[in-house]
């Protein structure tokens, strides 16, 4: 084993193939892309060398202020959501429900595996108010408050949004903290008990703690996967009312391939790259930190 | 813990990557050219909200053109207009945009296409046919007006107006306003009622833009957007404002109803026709739909028209009726050959008393056969063309690409109150 693995040239043969298909379908347009950045033009009319006229425009635009805000604070609600209702929902699962528990999450996992353009139709619908109202209008009605024009502001948009996939991914969140309480060593939990711990000072003290580490891996999962969404908000509001529900994605996604300036939407997808990579790295940082404490 | 030897392993690291990816999007981006092909298929990508040109297509390819139709099938496929210009660009960019195509939502666009060798010049191209007096001359200034030269085709010649119902209006006492003033008390009236006065789509957004542009001719002459796009005016001066204005006074009143944002083109057209709402502004393309005796549940006896109404003190006036082409289609220079001309040719000759006799659909191309029993009001649309001396076009005409974007997604924030007429305009005049 150490023969093969040591020889460099047999790593070479088994780790090359899938080296370079990644490298072709990650890599290479990665780098291409940032090479568009001081270009403009496009794929119809070509491409012309403008320097650094593409980082000058992003700085002054205010569409990208609004976006990069928009996208950060959507980053920051739906990561909180989803972990927070995903560790509820776990908690359910280890110290209410226990072996019972599987069924639940199944069907709470379920709008996970669901497509988002699905998703997003059905929601769409429920919270229409033209030409007809839609199921939750109609509750609303029967209580007697008037209808809500929910994608007509740039407020209620968000909401939907953020109840849209706050409500389909706290079943992963939920199964994945679940593997993580699991774990918890059942003689730490029943010690704790003697000793009079109980209820909100069990998890305080004991159970969140102990399930830092899976914790803190699933808000930096949600962060990586929020800082990109795309196909929920284009599917529920194509970043309206006007402009006010488009994130970074969807703005680079528009410049490139409806205004047709690549340059420039590649530069935003620039700013998207590094923005990813500063929240990375700063979580990174601060978990390191928490290991080695102990 | 770097090392003099490990910092300059890094800079020489950089240093490739940056250079690599220079050089990656330098070399690609020259490329790309060349290469026309003999299609296999007489291919159409229209807008899904067209579906009459795949069907009047369709009934050429069984019936008139049958022959063209066995050397080269006819397919169709569609994609929404909101997403029409992303396709057109993308099809562009890998040269496998089909035989025909809906030209962009942008003229802009149409001419970008036609700078890189897309699009077919149909002035010669019919004359060699010998088949340019196939099309109206009126249709033919309009399109060289917008589209700098004969590059498409008018499968619709369109004026706009509002389309009324007489019901309504009867009931409600109202006549048919003659200014802007008497349409705003009509709409009040109709409000009073609990009669929608106005339908429109916010979800498309120009429904709306074109009030605010018919609103801008009115008060300022037919060549007041072309001094914007010439840069001799702006959008955020005072005088255009107010036509934003004008039309976010009519949102704040709610004469377009709740939730106008999600009001698709259908629901907008089913609202007028299931008698919700009494007055419809749209063009004369929408006559296929009020002919369908199912989808017309007002009756089309019960549909009038009425130009778009003076503004006092204006320098337009009523008789300029906005006139266009449609969202119309053309021909991808690349694919173009023998049998595509013959198609070309065939379609040329019958297209006109085709979309007339099934779709009831005015067209610019002429009718070499003649049509009996037309209905009132293509009879009507028909003749207010022919008197039509000053044509205008519509609000984001000449804008660029992203200018036509910006207008049409903002527009139904403006008529619901979210941004302020000053804020439309701005964001419009920053993206021209």
């Amino acid at each position: 084993m150490k023969n093969v693995l040591g020889d460099k040239k047999s790593i070479l043969i088994l780790v090359g193939p899938a080296l370079l298909v990644y490298t072709l379908v990650m890599l290479v347009p990665v780098f291409w892309s940032l090479g568009y950045t001081v270009f403009e033009g496009n794929a119809i009319v070509g491409f012309t060398f403008v320097g650094l006229d593409n980082f000058a425009t992003m700085i002054g635009d205010t569409r990208v202020h609004d976006a990069l805000w928009f996208t950060i604070r959507y980053a920051f609600v739906i990561t909180i959501g989803q972990v927070l209702f995903g560790y509820a929902l776990s908690l359910l699962y280890v110290f209410v429900l226990r072996r019972s528990s599987s069924i639940v999450r199944t069907l709470v996992f379920f709008p996970v595996v669901l497509p988002t353009v699905a998703v997003a139709l059905m929601f769409q619908k429920m919270f229409e108010v033209a030409p007809q109202n839609g199921l939750v209008n109609e509750l609303l009605n029967a209580v007697g408050i008037p209808s809500v024009d929910w994608f007509g502001s740039a407020g209620s948009a968000f909401l939907v949004i953020a109840v849209m996939d706050i409500w389909r991914s706290m079943g992963f969140y939920g199964v994945l903290l679940y593997a993580g309480l699991v774990d918890i060593p059942e003689e730490t939990l029943e010690s704790a008990r003697l000793d009079g711990a109980s209820g909100l000072k069990l998890v305080r003290h004991i159970v969140i703690p102990l399930s830092l580490p899976v914790l803190l891996s699933s808000i930096i999962f949600s962060i990586n996967g929020t800082l990109k969404v795309f196909d929920s908000v284009l599917a529920l509001t194509n970043g309206g009312p006007g402009t006010t529900t488009s994130p970074l994605t969807l703005y680079m996604f528009q410049t490139s391939f409806t205004y047709g300036e690549y340059g420039y939407g590649s530069t935003i997808a620039l700013l998207l790259t590094i923005l990813c990579l500063v929240v990375t790295v700063f979580i990174f940082r601060s978990s390191r930190r928490d290991l080695t404490k102990g | 813990m770097t090392t003099r030897h490990s910092r300059r392993r890094t800079l020489a690291l950089v240093a490739g990557v940056g250079s690599a990816a220079l050089l990656l999007a330098g070399c690609a981006g020259g490329g790309g050219g060349g290469g026309s092909s003999s299609p296999d298929e007489f291919s159409l990508l229209t807008n899904s909200e067209n579906a009459e040109l795949p069907a009047i297509f369709t009934a050429l390819s069984e019936d008139a053109c049958a022959t063209e139709n066995e050397a080269l099938p006819f397919t169709s496929d569609s994609v929404p207009q909101t997403n029409l210009d992303q396709r057109l660009q993308l099809l562009a960019g890998q040269n496998a945009l089909p035989v025909v195509y809906s030209a962009g939502n942008a003229p802009a666009l149409t001419k970008t296409l036609d700078d890189s060798g897309n699009v077919l010049d149909f002035e010669s191209t019919l004359t060699e046919l010998d088949a340019i007096d196939n099309i109206e001359p009126a249709a033919i200034s309009t399109i060289e007006a917008l589209y700098g030269g004969f590059k498409v085709l008018p499968f619709e010649y369109n004026i706009e107006g509002i389309w009324y119902n007489k019901t309504i209006f009867a009931d409600n006492g109202v006549e048919v306003p003659e200014t802007w003033d008497d349409l705003v008390a009509a709409a009040g009236t109709f409000d009073d009622a609990g009669v929608t006065p106005f339908s429109a789509s916010g979800e498309q957004g120009w429904p709306i833009t074109r009030l605010l542009g018919n609103y801008i001719f009115r008060t300022l002459g037919p060549d007041a957007l072309q001094k914007v796009t010439d840069g001799d005016a702006k959008l955020t001066d005072p005088e255009y404002v107010e036509a934003a204005q004008a039309v976010a006074d009519l949102g704040a009143e709610g004469y377009f109803g709740q939730g106008v944002g999600s009001i698709d083109y259908d629901t907008a057209t089913n609202q007028f026709l299931n008698g919700s709402a009494a007055m419809f502004y749209m063009g004369s393309w929408a006559l296929s739909d009020f002919n369908d005796a199912e989808r017309n549940q007002v009756g089309l006896d019960n549909i009038g028209f009425m130009p778009f109404p003076n503004v006092e003190g204006g320098e337009g006036d009523s008789s300029q009726i906005a006139a266009n082409v449609g969202l119309p289609a053309t021909f991808n220079a690349k694919t173009y050959d023998s049998k595509v001309g013959d198609w070309l040719g065939c379609i040329a000759d019958n297209y006109g008393s085709e979309a007339l006799a099934s779709q009831g659909r005015v067209s610019g191309f002429k009718v070499n056969t003649p049509v009996d029993d037309l209905p009132a009001l293509t009879q009507e649309v028909q003749e207010r063309i022919a008197t039509t001396e000053q044509a205008v076009l519509w609000f984001e005409a000449l804008f660029s690409t992203k200018a036509t974007t910006t207008s049409q997604t903002n527009a139904a924030q403006l008529v619901t109150g979210d941004i302020t007429a000053e804020e439309f305009m701005e964001l419009v005049q920053n993206d021209l």
